[in-house]
């Protein structure tokens, strides 16, 4: 059999994303539909550098979440035919029981591209957000005590913040992410040390603000401490009493090290705001109605900061992407057969100069991954300071 | 401004010892030491064995004791092994042990042996580092004028489409990591498969001599990813000039419009940026480790790599010793230079 032309080529991988279309232009039609309830989400599709690059994150939010259902695929990702190695894009693959064509071509163990770039996604799609999430609220929680109270708090914080932001972001990867580090259960102590402060956040957002009502606020903490406590017991210690959660060791290696490399830079966010938005006249008014200072923080602070906040989470999201695309591109902490970005364009360079299949559709994948990222940060921006 | 100075160098100092600290702890736990012992001497060494190797190079003593001698402070280990031979820190191979010096650390300019090298690490770094520098200074020639004008022109009419196309531009940068920028531009333009080949897909031939053809590919991969965000900055900044009263003052004066953007607009414009350059040198840092890692170009970067994955903790430590002070040194230039420039601010 021939090789496909690129334009069948293009016709199939259009119709194996045919999910995919179909979700986005359902979000689409909803969010447009409704977009005067929604919101500054909804504002953003009054944009159009946000609406592209909106509609760029969500394709591949999308292809990762069906994807890992099995669905776009065409084969395992991990099935090696040794007549498809370094095969061109298009090539027919004689074999009962599976798709006949590798669209994008197959890399050096004959695996099939495009399968990888798919599940590539999902790689990232379930660390960047959470890992972004995590850093946030350990930023969060050090970084407006530290604005709103300045003075000694202020200086050792920053000071702390700074020797992290001191050192090459890859020589910490090197120093945390190895299998020596690993064995020693370092990696798993940080884990439990920046994983308890989401909880610290949210008992304190609950407590500061369900003070004066005791018995709400006591059902509020109950609930979030016993989430809590189960979450960090399965994430951080893999000690899930119920056996349900459970966190692979090299997975949570290299979240831990995501989220102490991106914290400190939203601490320093978190912290020029506060000292910012402190000296308002609202907060003034909260200080004089006897408002405890968590309070202030959290209640008051925290929601007029949350303009910049939601920006840079976009680009913070983005910025972790490539940090997972750099641990993969040095080998650090995924498995070898880990269909990861990184990991895949890292394979794939080192044949770059006669084939260039198996190393450009993961390289554009995250390109335009993260190009969306920034567009939709763009245009969260210019929306957000319309009013 | 002097107090200024002298309080951050000695914040530098302190975040140093921190960082050299955090490293040399990292580097000497005891799967790292096992490691060092099994790729020095052979992989299927008794654990017997490894303690005794350790032992008789000193990595059994209590870390601060082993931190001193590396800083200098404290007197290099004399130890006489379990197989009779005296080691220490400050006896070099072939020299007597009476004749060696008490103290050897990096504060009397000692920085160790590397033991994938098996080279001095002073001499080492310093022959990696002036090759990386080669490297920094086209990259700097390149993204900082290229850069400016971008931003400059951008920010010059907000709005307009030289703006929008030009700020697609740099944004299209800023979200090109060095790894992806890299793959693509030697797929396009060194690879057979395309067949341009204009210039070379490795950068080992520029180690000794930097032509158009081995140079361009490293240099312009870093610069690109660094050059949209300071575009950006200088766009941000330039926008904000150009609204200021004093601007609009002179075009009602009649003063033409280049002029303007020259010479009255341009200065205020170029102090955030100056900033943002200098903080920019720890991300270079980054992509220096990447591009020399992909471009097989042996300088300070690739050394990194080899150090941080062979446990070679004295190159290790002396890496991020220059690192750390190269990070802190910008910072503080960058902080000295807008007090310069910006005469709103003042340190005091």
């Amino acid at each position: 059999m021939e090789p496909l032309s690129w334009g069948e080529i293009l016709i199939r991988i259009i119709g194996q994303f045919t999910p995919v279309w179909i979700a986005l232009i359902v979000l689409f039609a909803a969010s447009i539909v409704y977009k005067r309830k929604l919101g500054l989400y909804g504002k953003l599709f009054d944009s159009t550098i946000g609406m592209i690059g909106f509609a760029l994150v969500m394709f591949w939010v999308f292809t990762a979440v069906f994807g890992a259902m099995g669905m776009i695929i065409t084969h395992d990702g991990l099935q090696q035919f040794a007549s498809m190695k370094n095969k061109v894009p298009g090539t027919f693959l004689d074999e009962e029981g599976v798709y006949n064509y590798y669209l994008l071509g197959g890399d050096n163990l004959g695996r099939d591209v495009f399968t990888r770039m798919v599940k590539g996604s999902w790689e990232v799609v379930k660390i960047a957000p959470f890992a972004t999430l995590f850093a946030f609220m350990v930023g969060i929680t050090l970084g407006l005590p530290a604005g709103y109270y300045g003075g000694k708090l202020d200086t050792f914080l920053s000071f702390l913040a700074n020797l992290i932001l001191a050192f090459p972001v890859i020589l910490l990867f090197y120093l945390l992410v190895t299998p020596e580090i690993v064995a020693t259960g370092i990696p798993v102590y940080m884990a439990g040390v920046l994983f308890i402060f989401p909880i610290v956040f949210m008992v304190i957002l609950m407590n500061s603000r369900f003070y004066t009502q005791p018995a709400k606020r006591n059902m509020y903490l109950a609930f979030v401490l016993v989430i809590g406590a189960w979450l960090y017991l399965g994430i951080a210690w893999n000690a899930d009493p119920l056996g349900i959660i459970s966190f692979p060791a090299n997975l949570l290696v290299v979240f831990v090290s995501v989220v102490f490399v991106n914290s400190p830079t939203v601490f320093r966010i978190v912290r020029g705001l506060a000292m910012d938005i402190k000296t308002r006249d609202y907060v003034a008014a909260a200080q004089t109605r006897g408002e405890g200072p968590w309070y202030i923080m959290l209640w008051e602070i925290l929601p007029n900061a949350r303009g910049p906040l939601i920006v840079d989470f976009c680009l913070r999201i983005g910025y972790t992407t490539i940090l997972l695309g750099t641990l993969g591109f040095f080998g650090l902490g995924l498995s070898p057969e880990s269909p990861d970005w990184g990991s895949t364009i890292n394979e794939g360079r080192k044949l770059l100069s006669i084939y260039l299949h198996p190393a450009l559709p993961p390289a554009f994948a995250l390109l335009t991954l993260v190009l969306g990222l920034n567009l939709l940060a763009d245009g969260l921006r210019e929306e957000s300071l319309r009013d | 401004m002097g107090l200024f100075i002298l309080r951050r160098l000695g914040v530098m100092i302190l975040t140093a010892i921190c960082l050299t600290f955090i490293v040399f702890f990292l580097t000497n736990l005891a799967p790292n030491l096992e490691k060092l012992a099994k790729s020095e001497v052979n992989q299927r060494m008794s654990d017997d064995a490894v303690t005794s190797w350790l032992a008789n190079r000193g990595y059994t003593q209590p870390l601060p004791v082993k931190y001193g001698q590396w800083l200098g402070v404290l007197p290099g280990y004399v130890i006489e092994g379990t197989d009779g031979t005296v080691r220490g820190r400050c006896i070099d191979q072939g020299m007597a042990p009476e004749d060696a010096p008490t103290f050897c650390g990096i504060l009397q300019g000692d920085w160790g042996q590397s033991s994938v090298f098996k080279d001095d690490v002073g001499s080492i770094i310093s022959t990696r580092l002036g090759l990386t520098g080669k490297l920094m200074f086209w990259v700097m020639m390149v993204m900082v004028p290229g850069a400016l004008i971008i931003g400059v022109l951008a920010g010059m009419r907000e709005g307009s489409r030289t703006d929008r196309s030009l700020s697609t531009v740099s944004i299209l940068s800023t979200a090109t990591p060095e790894y992806v920028s890299g793959v693509i531009f030697i797929a396009v333009f060194s690879s057979s498969a395309v067949g341009l080949k204009w210039f070379k897909g490795t950068a080992t031939s520029a180690m000794d001599d930097i032509t158009f053809a081995n140079f361009t590919l490293p240099v312009l991969t870093i610069a690109l990813y660094g050059m949209g965000y300071i575009a950006r900055m200088t766009r941000a900044s330039m926008t904000e000039v150009m609204t200021a009263q004093y601007i609009r003052t002179a075009r009602l004066k009649g003063v033409s419009f280049g002029n303007i953007v020259l010479k009255h607009a341009l200065r205020n414009a170029l102090i955030a940026p100056f900033t943002v350059i200098m903080l920019q040198f720890p991300w270079l840092l980054n992509g220096v480790v990447i591009v020399e890692t992909l471009f097989n170009y042996k300088g300070f970067g690739w050394t990194l790599v080899q150090a941080a994955g062979n446990n070679d903790i004295e190159l290790l430590l002396g890496v991020s010793v220059v690192s750390v002070v190269v990070v802190l040194t910008t910072q503080l230039i960058s902080d000295i230079g807008y007090v310069y420039l910006n005469p709103r601010i003042s340190v005091t």
